[in-house]
């Protein structure tokens, strides 16, 4: 039986007498606190902002045919020399395998998958801007630009124009920025493009797009998929690539792996995909935790210390409430109770402090050529950060104020009587 | 008469820095109503007995019973309560907690009893500052009182738990013969009014000369 009340009014009357160190102890607590929410919500909101980078634009499943040699050449085919060992040299993939066949049904296929979000074709091909004596390489891709704006958020990343200028343009393009740049073109200018098998088609400029990948920027540009399928004269079924986003982003390895054995097709996954991607992400963690941690330990260190002094200078008073009937176990909830006092009232400081501190960086402008849809430093407020850093709080002031305590739990009143 | 404390064969031996045999089969009782002084050159190991008794030090060999029940032997816990409940303990120095009120130092040991509401707690120490005079005090911190007052103070705490029993170790050691006066007669009237067993160790010669018996020891063990 425990008689809290008189166990907590001592300790608050022990920390109000000892304001000062009181006050220390919690402030420790505070920084540590503090410091932990407002680099944990800094560096996730700048992960979450790298990874958005790349990820958000990236779909999760990518499936193309790739431009490879046939496993069966047509010689193991012929039945006359099925007993002898053939030899065929200087195998060359044909060029045709580019077409993924029967495109159309197969994303159908995929749409009625209740894990799909939505599966959009694709059709990529190599071309050449040509403006006035200018001839630069490129990549033209036919997307369905609404689509794209819905699942891959497509619109982030145009500076001026919009995708459903795309959409509603004939003959219209969305030119890479760098591509603008070199060429110095304006949105409403003309660019001429050039496909590898030959021809001159005109298109009218509807956008710029900026990825904010400079290289990428610098060869990439969109266009209509019906656009660039009269460009390149072929028919309507022509799709090069299926880009599938999902609900859920741990589906995408095991659907990949289907896809890829159900059709014959290559199918790259997100995780595959970016691999250096995740590993940047677990780093960064790593030390953020790293340094929160230490600033707690840092805390805990200071409660620890505050609370051995207390105890030392509070040795009579234990031998008093000892002799006139606390048990040991009172003395040391007295002591445990200010232990976890302090972390409360310097946990919630922290919190808060955290919290302003965090508000405040998100309003910091951060503009910045690479990501063009960033304004301000990204900061990522989870509430889970909150549950965590309290949780931390009073975890690290338990343990500091248990050894303390547990020493004063043991204090024999009589030696201390003795030595007055 | 019936007898509130009983010791029988209490040896004890402090082991460091050499062994060495304090207590020496220390046999006697105090009875109910009684007031009893202990006596004896200084480091005969009066202190040491009154330890003992008052269930602080554990570490001895013998029998101790508290209203007939053994107490030896007990749980740390167990000796907690007896000690909040069944003995008041009265030191040389005036110990109380410096930061709290003088009418909360007294109140201490009884919220930590739980017997009582708050409102009885404190009615009832209210009741042991006046009969000991000291209620005009009640407000103040423990700190900022006399010597001589803190004496009372600490008596009052010893007695708000209506104990079996009041052990006191030099309780008029530091004061003056008039305050020493004033405790003798406040122990002495609680013994006669209330029936109060009291021990209490004195150098003081004219104290235990008024007391009802008087304990003599000299080299650990009890002469008469
Ligand atoms: N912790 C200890 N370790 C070893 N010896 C001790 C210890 N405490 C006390 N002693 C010795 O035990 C003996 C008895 O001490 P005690 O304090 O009981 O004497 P006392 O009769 O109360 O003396 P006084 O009248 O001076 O208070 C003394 O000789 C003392 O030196
Ligand atoms: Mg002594």
């Amino acid at each position: 039986m425990t008689n809290w009340n008189v166990i907590l009014n001592i300790a608050k009357t022990h920390l109000l007498t000892k304001i000062k160190q009181t006050a220390t102890a919690s402030l420790g607590v505070t920084f540590g606190i503090g410091s932990y929410i407002t680099l944990v919500c800094f560096m996730t909101g700048l992960n979450a902002m790298l990874d958005n980078l790349i990820l958000n634009q990236t779909p999760h499943i990518h499936i193309y045919n790739e431009i490879e040699p046939s496993k069966k050449q047509p010689i193991s085919l012929y039945d006359n020399v099925g007993e002898s060992f053939n030899v065929v040299h200087s195998i060359k993939p044909k060029i045709s395998q580019k077409k993924i066949h029967n495109a159309l049904p197969i994303i159908d296929h995929l749409e009625k998958n209740k894990d799909v979000r939505g599966a959009l074709p694709q059709v990529k091909t190599q071309i050449f801007y040509i403006a006035g004596s200018i001839e630069l390489g490129g990549n033209l891709t036919g997307i369905n630009p609404i689509d794209e704006a819905r699942l891959f958020n497509m619109g982030d990343y145009i500076v001026e124009g919009s995708t459903e200028a795309l959409q509603n343009t004939d003959n219209g393009i969305l030119l890479g920025i760098g591509i603008a740049k070199k060429m110095s073109l304006k949105v409403g200018d003309r660019v001429q493009v050039s496909p590898i098998n030959g021809g001159v088609f005109p298109l009218k400029i509807v956008g710029f797009y900026q990825s904010g990948i400079a290289d990428l920027d610098a060869i990439q540009s969109f266009t209509n998929i019906k656009t660039i399928q009269r460009i390149l004269g072929k028919a309507n079924n022509y799709i090069t690539d299926i880009n599938v986003k999902l609900y859920d982003i741990e589906q995408a390895f095991p659907l990949s792996k289907k896809i890829e054995q159900q059709f014959k097709l290559t199918a790259i996954d997100i995780k595959t995909a970016n691999a250096q991607f995740e590993t940047g992400t677990t780093i960064r963690n790593l030390i953020t935790y790293a340094v929160s941690i230490t600033l707690l330990i840092v805390a805990g260190f200071g409660i620890y210390n505050i609370l051995n002094m207390l105890i030392y200078e509070k040795m009579n008073d234990i031998a008093i409430l000892k002799a006139t009937g606390f048990s040991g176990k009172d003395v040391q909830l007295i002591f445990m109770s200010q232990a976890m006092i302090i972390g409360f009232v310097g946990g919630v400081l922290g919190l808060l402090i955290g919290f302003g501190l965090t508000s405040l960086i998100d309003t910091i402008p951060f503009k910045t050529e690479a990501l063009p849809t960033v304004e301000t430093y990204p900061i990522n407020l989870n509430p889970m950060f909150f549950v965590i850093g309290f949780s931390f709080a009073m975890l690290s002031t338990f343990l500091a104020g248990y050894l303390p305590s547990k020493k004063a739990k043991k204090i024999d009143p009589v030696r201390i009587i003795r030595g007055q | 008469m019936s007898i509130v404390l009983e010791a029988k064969h209490i040896n004890k031996y402090f082991k460091k820095p050499v062994l060495f045999h304090v207590l020496k089969d220390i046999n006697f009782q105090v009875k109910k109503g009684e007031f009893a002084s202990i006596m004896g050159k200084s480091g005969c190991g009066k202190s040491t007995l009154l330890y003992i008794l008052s269930t602080m030090d554990t570490d001895y060999e013998g029998e101790l019973l508290l209203n007939n029940k053994l107490i030896t032997n007990q749980s740390r816990d167990h000796f907690s309560y007896i000690r909040n409940k069944h003995i008041g303990f009265v030191f040389q120095f005036h110990y109380l907690l410096s930061e709290f009120s003088v009418l909360e130092n007294v109140m201490l040991p009884a919220k930590k009893l739980a017997e009582k509401s708050h409102e009885e707690i404190e009615h009832d120490a209210f009741e042991k500052l006046k009969m000991l005079n000291i209620a005009h005090l009640a407000k103040k911190r423990a700190s900022r009182v006399s010597g001589g007052e803190k004496q009372r103070i600490a008596i009052a705490r010893a007695l708000i738990n209506n104990p079996s029993i009041i052990m006191g170790d030099e309780p008029t050691g530091n004061l003056d013969s008039h305050n020493a006066e004033n405790v003798f007669n406040i122990f002495k009237k609680l013994s006669d009014e209330q029936r109060l067993s009291l021990l209490i160790v004195t150098h003081d010669e004219d104290f235990a000369n008024k007391t009802d018996r008087i304990i003599q020891m000299a080299d650990g063990k009890i002469i008469s």
